[in-house]
């Protein structure tokens, strides 16, 4: 790295930072509704990934909408988006669960299963409404461009936006899980579900709204996502397998754990990926994730749980 | 989950001989009839989808039995692929054919790739003596590692399926990243001979599909016979009341090692016959996609029946294959719906629908025989006890919780 000065040094520490913050971002919109589907409710839900695709391409329908029939509408649809992804995402959800999950719930195992064919059948759907080519979101003009307060550093501001968003939606679930009624009911059927019911909660009610609200988070994820990627029919499951360690690692229950380590495992990665290829980054990544997890099992935190 | 199985219930009180039946059919099936009745083309697709079943049955010991899941048996059917694989490779690589290369000698994917001499890794590959034992011990080595790490700490369910995905897309991603020392995206190809035997011609594709055969046919034998001892009621304790087995005074750990580390030896063994019937490995049966698709194999077949694996293996391989040719959309449709429907439907799967409908039949049969002399009916295995119940009782559970 000779004929570098050191300020221009710095700049790519800051971007590649930068990068890794970005990532981030990704990992925890991903990981926040399965760390509500899994770590709370401890349900795999293996089409996650496709209720992130939904969101995506929802945002992707009210761009060309918006284009087409209300031009004046263009700079606000992805407020919109953000919106109706969730919604989209909710309802489906909402419907899954009741469709699918609640017959599974005594069978961990089985809702795997059941879900992977799901999500089969939700990249077909994609496949063949949207067409197997990745389309994307036409970004309105303010995420446009980049923040520049030096020369050679650029912060492009659809990466600030998602980081911005990431913050938002990580803490209004935090407010909702721990300082809310709902929040409460949820932790409580987790905790002890016989209790739970005892008290007059209605738990099958409480589930059934939990697992939505994965989904319709996974939504927003998806909605995020269209600004710093193209959408296709595969999209969301390319990250289903990441997320998933990621919740695992931070430690299924705890929320705090979930942002711990998607934020050490996205600086890993990219850091990593400054010095050797991706793809040797991304199996060191895995190696060490494993690794740790397997001489410490229950990941970075641990919330105790009675059994 | 009920402790006592289909093929041990229709069983009962039958001599021990019949629990052989299932068996001595799939035999004929494969060694008589579907080589009497297919080309030679079509009997090499056969041959290809009962190396998966090897898979299947390993997952049929691990999963249906032992309640493991692992999703990550493509890894150990990609380790023993490999091996065979590279030992091949190395054969067909020899400097006589090779010498247009840049390096002689080496194979040819490494040369396109600016290697010039052979990994050390490679080099004990030159031995078929040590390919064999690599085919059984790296894949048995690895999963032996992994159970015991995962199960002496009491991981199980859930998160070992999780991180045997973890490993399926790690060893995936690296096999397709370093493409100078694996092939990468395409795998190992151009295989051509196995100890100077010419494995392209139709001869060898016949040897080869009767050696796959018998394997299989052993392999389930072997399977039939450990779950018919003390270890296999023990297996099936375990899955059902671990705690109990435990309280009981066994090392639950060391049986979930050890039906681990045997499932993923049966894999290995299935991927080193693909890799001599179909002539290459590629990392697309190593990735989280085919380790799932492997499942699927097993509980279309039956999760709890050595025998439905090997059919369930054959059913939705070709089912696959005409379907993704004939309407390539619907295919996916058809196998989420497949997985959506023996999971919620037909837990037991084929196997299942076959004692059920053997049930049945005898139950007409027991009410024919009762109108003329009510004590002397047979007893019949009742299919209300059968898995197929579970569902049912799951829903009310979850609706009184």
């Amino acid at each position: 790295m000779d004929g570098m000065s050191f300020s221009e040094f710095g700049s790519v520490l800051i971007m590649q930072g930068f990068n890794g913050l970005s990532y981030f971002s990704v990992l925890l919109l991903m990981a926040l509704g399965l760390a509500i589907i899994f770590g709370q409710m401890g349900v795999i839900n293996m089409a996650h990934g496709e209720f992130l695709t939904i969101g995506a391409y929802t945002t992707y329908l009210l761009s060309v909408l918006s284009s087409t029939y209300a031009p004046w509408f263009e700079s606000y649809y992805f407020i919109a988006a953000i919106i109706v992804g969730f919604g989209v995402a909710f309802v489906i959800g909402y419907l899954v669960e009741w469709l699918m999950i609640r017959h599974l719930y005594k069978r961990p195992l089985d809702s795997l299963l059941a879900t992977w064919g799901l999500s089969l059948i939700m990249q077909q759907t994609f496949r063949s409404t949207f067409g197997p080519k990745e389309v994307s979101a036409t970004l309105p003009a303010w995420l446009m461009g980049s923040y520049s307060p030096k020369e050679g550093l650029d912060i492009p501001l659809n990466g600030l936006f998602v980081m911005a968003l990431t913050l938002a939606l990580t803490s209004a679930v935090a407010a909702i899980m721990f300082y809310s009624r709902w929040g409460l009911r949820v932790r409580a059927t987790t905790q002890n579900r016989a209790m739970a019911g005892a008290v007059g909660i209605d738990t099958a009610k409480i589930d059934r709204l939990t697992f939505a609200l994965g989904c319709g988070i996974a939504g927003v994820a998806g909605a995020a996502f269209t600004t710093i990627g193209s959408t296709g029919p595969t999209s969301g499951s390319l990250y289903i397998v990441d997320t998933f360690l990621v919740v695992v690692f931070g430690g299924a229950q705890s929320l705090l754990g979930t942002i711990a380590s998607a934020f050490s495992i996205a600086q890993t990665n990219s850091t990593l990926e400054f010095f050797m290829t991706g793809s040797i980054a991304k199996v060191i990544t895995l190696a060490t994730i494993i690794g740790i997890l397997l001489l410490r099992p229950e990941g970075l935190f641990r919330l105790r749980v009675r059994k | 989950m009920n402790i006592i199985t289909p093929s041990t219930a229709s069983a009962a009180g039958a001599p021990a001989w019949r629990a052989w039946i299932p068996l001595a059919a799939l035999a004929l099936f494969i060694l008589a009839v579907l080589p009497l009745c297919l080309d030679l083309f079509r009997l090499n697709l056969v041959g290809k989808y009962l190396t998966y079943a090897f898979v299947a049955i390993g997952l049929v010991l691990c999963w249906g039995y032992g309640g493991i899941l692992s999703l990550g048996q493509g890894v150990f059917f990609g380790l023993g692929g490999y091996a065979m694989a590279m030992f091949l490779k190395l054969e067909a690589s020899d400097p006589e054919s090779t010498k247009i290369q840049s390096t002689p000698g080496i194979p040819d994917f490494m040369d396109w790739n600016q290697i010039t001499a052979l990994p050390a890794l490679w080099e004990p590959f030159h031995s078929l003596a040590f390919t064999l034992l690599a085919i059984v011990l790296v894949p048995g080595l690895m999963a032996f590692v992994i159970g015991v790490a995962m199960f002496k700490r009491r991981v199980g369910g859930v998160y070992f399926a999780i991180m045997t995905q973890a490993f399926a897309a790690m060893l995936s991603i690296l096999i397709i990243g370093q493409q100078g020392y694996t092939g990468g995206v395409n795998g190992i190809t151009d295989l051509k001979t196995l100890n100077g035997w010419d494995i392209r011609t139709d001869h060898a594709k016949y040897v080869l599909y009767f050696l796959n055969a018998g394997l299989l046919l052993a392999s389930v034998a072997l399977g039939q016979v450990l779950l018919k001892t003390k270890f296999g009621k023990l297996l099936l304790a375990l899955r059902d009341k671990e705690e109990r087995v435990r309280f009981s005074g066994y090392d639950v750990a060391a049986f979930k090692v050890f039906i681990f580390t045997l499932a993923a030896v049966l894999s290995a063994v299935g991927g080193a016959m693909f890799t001599l019937q179909v002539g290459f490995m590629s990392p697309s049966f190593v990735g989280i996609v085919p380790s799932i698709e492997m499942v699927i194999f097993t509980a279309v077949g039956g999760r709890l029946s050595l025998v439905g694996a090997v059919y369930g293996s054959l059913a939705v391989n070709f089912g696959k294959s005409y379907f993704s040719e004939s309407f390539p959309q619907l295919w996916l449709f058809l196998m989420g719906g497949l997985f959506i429907a023996v999971v919620m439907l037909f837990p037991n799967g084929l196997a299942g629908l076959a004692d059920s409908v053997r049930g049945a039949w005898q139950k007409w049969q027991a009410r024919k025989a009762g109108q003329m002399t009510a004590r002397g009916a047979p007893r019949t295995p009742a299919p209300p006890e059968d898995e197929p119940a579970a569902p049912t009782a799951l829903r009310v559970k979850g609706g009184a919780a």
